[in-house]
């Protein structure tokens, strides 16, 4: 189980939170100029890498708050987790 | 190497104190220079595909040259790591057409492959534990039947008949008030297939080539077309590549500038300790989440659910086991002591829909077969069948064509999550 740091309650386990998808995917400004091809790109294509990566996480059984989160997704090792609007660590 | 097993080669075998079984397929150390298909991922995916290939497809393939690249050891990825449950009574006709080809040809496989793959249609039992379970259910055992699959409703009191140590009475947290019956679903012997596929693919002539990782794909700068692979063991020429790498296709696609529509998930499994024949059938409930057979050797093979985050660890949280080790022991309080051996994790690959994508790409001489998340193996035969008819064809083989990538874009979603939570 991994050990996750809200940014505002703390360390907290895993069980406390619900993983919200890859983070920094911002919704298109204007989507009916989109085209089918660049909005399944938004809606459903995603990085999946295999090292660093940027996620969002929700402290559903503590204060209820988005955060994101920079994890390897190889060792599961968490680099740091920040507030929306903050910038991810180093 | 081409030996034939049979009742009589067994009987001179064991005369002879087993010392006369040679390697059961060739394994070359090195890739040749150029082939007319490679097949990237040796799991049983990608050896159905080869062997499908080289068997009905040759002639549309030039000389027919067909390699098969694991960047491990064959079978060592999900292919190795499921717990083998085979059916096919998914709820959309688009689906059911696609388990339903391998179900029908898992039933022939062993004879087939002259391999024993220990396919064992003991029965499939999905159970209902909610009003909403129960509607369910019905829904996709009258859906099943419209589209010529079968599948039956069973009362709890049937349920109890067909898996005895299954606990049907009403005062359990989730009470058993039905379940879904697909008598022609079952297991096999995961290896087996991997085996099987590879020593009758290396008959045909297919290099099936271990420790080979594929580390790029290199195209035509004009074209933009497939012209080869890098790999660990040096680079390979070919005209068409075969992408079956689950967990790890969005790396290899990326390998192609491609971002595909998956995440990659850790999935565990665990066996308990062995004991003699007490669990006839496969269960499996969605609800409570947890799903098990027994081996042939005697152990509890018992299949847990993803962790929520996407990863390449091959491993996940203690708390999803407990989840799952909870479930089966409020269903079947006879399994309250057993002790639990072994526990993993394999990294599944995972569509939006829960569908599996197989076909074209916008990359000339480049497929994928991949997105078969939590639920792939029962598919293995089929999948392979459909897809070396794409490759060879540069065209969907129709069982295929709703499973296109491009679904993504139109919207030809074929939901299985909502339908069924969990597929396997
Ligand atoms: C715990 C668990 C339980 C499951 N239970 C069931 C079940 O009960 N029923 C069911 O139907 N399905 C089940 N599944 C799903 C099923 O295992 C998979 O859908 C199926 O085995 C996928 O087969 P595959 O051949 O595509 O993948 P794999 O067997 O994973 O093969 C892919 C291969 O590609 C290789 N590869 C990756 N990258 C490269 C590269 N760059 N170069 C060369 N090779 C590469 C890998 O090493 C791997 O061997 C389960 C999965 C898990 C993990
Ligand atoms: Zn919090």
């Amino acid at each position: 189980m991994l050990l996750i740091r809200c940014p505002w309650c703390g360390d907290r386990p895993e069980v406390e939170f619900r993983h919200a998808g890859e983070a920094h995917i911002a919704r298109p400004a204007d989507p009916a100029m989109l085209t089918d091809a660049e909005w399944a790109g938004f809606l459903y294509e995603r990085a999946n890498p295999r090292g660093d990566y940027r996620e969002r996480w929700r402290h559903i059984h503590g204060c209820g708050r988005f955060f994101n989160a920079q994890r390897h997704t190889l060792t599961d090792r968490f680099a740091g987790t920040y507030r929306p609007g903050e910038e991810p660590p180093a | 190497m081409d030996r034939r097993f049979s009742v009589f080669a067994l009987a001179r075998e064991a005369l002879r104190g087993h010392a006369g079984w040679a390697p059961q397929w060739r394994s070359p150390e090195r890739p040749q220079p150029a082939y007319d298909a490679v097949i990237l991922g040796g799991g049983g995916h990608g050896l159905a595909t080869a062997y499908y290939l080289a068997k009905e497809h040759r002639a549309s393939l030039g000389p027919g040259r067909i390699a098969v690249l694991e960047k491990g050891w064959i079978g060592g990825g999900n292919t190795g790591r499921n717990t083998t449950i085979i059916r096919s009574n998914y709820l959309f006709p688009e689906s059911a057409a696609l388990y339903d080809h391998a179900v029908k040809l898992w039933e022939g496989l062993s004879a087939e492959l002259n391999y024993n793959v220990m396919f064992s249609p003991r029965g499939v039992l999905m159970l209902a534990h909610s009003h909403h379970d129960v509607q369910s259910g019905m829904r996709h055992v009258h859906a099943n039947r419209l589209a010529g699959v079968d599948n039956e409703w069973l009362t709890p009191a049937q349920c109890k008949a067909f898996c005895p140590p299954l606990d049907t009475s009403p005062a359990i947290r989730y009470p058993v008030l039905g379940g879904a019956l697909q008598r022609r679903g079952g297991v096999a012997r995961h290896d087996a297939v991997a085996w099987g596929y590879a020593r009758a693919a290396s008959a045909l002539g297919v290099d099936v080539i271990e420790n080979c990782e594929v580390i790029g794909i290199t195209r035509d700068p004009a074209s933009g077309a497939v012209t080869g692979v890098e790999t660990s063991k040096g680079a390979v020429r070919c005209g068409r590549l075969g992408v079956v790498a689950a967990g790890s296709t969005s790396l290899v696609m990326a390998m192609a500038g491609l971002r595909m529509p998956l995440e990659s998930f850790p999935l565990q499994a665990l066996v308990s300790e062995p004991v003699k024949p007490v669990f006839p059938c496969v269960v499996m409930s969605n609800t409570v989440h947890a799903y098990i057979s027994q081996s042939d050797k005697g152990e509890l093979v018992i299949g847990a659910g993803t962790d929520q985050y996407p990863s390449y660890s091959q491993a996940g949280g203690v708390q999803i086991l407990i989840h799952t080790l909870e479930a089966i022991c409020e269903m079947f309080p006879i399994f309250r002591r057993m002790r639990m051996l072994r526990s993993w994790g394999g990294i599944v690959d995972v569509t939006p829909d829960r569908s599996p994508i197989i076909g074209l790409t916008p990359v000339p001489g480049l497929f994928v077969n991949c997105g078969w998340g939590t639920g792939g193996f029962k598919a293995t035969p089929g999948s392979g069948h459909v897809f070396a008819a794409t490759i060879a064809r540069g065209e969907p083989h129709p069982i295929a064509v709703p499973f296109s990538l491009d679904r993504f874009a139109t919207g030809r979603l074929i939901d299985e999550a909502a339908a069924a939570a969990v597929a396997h």
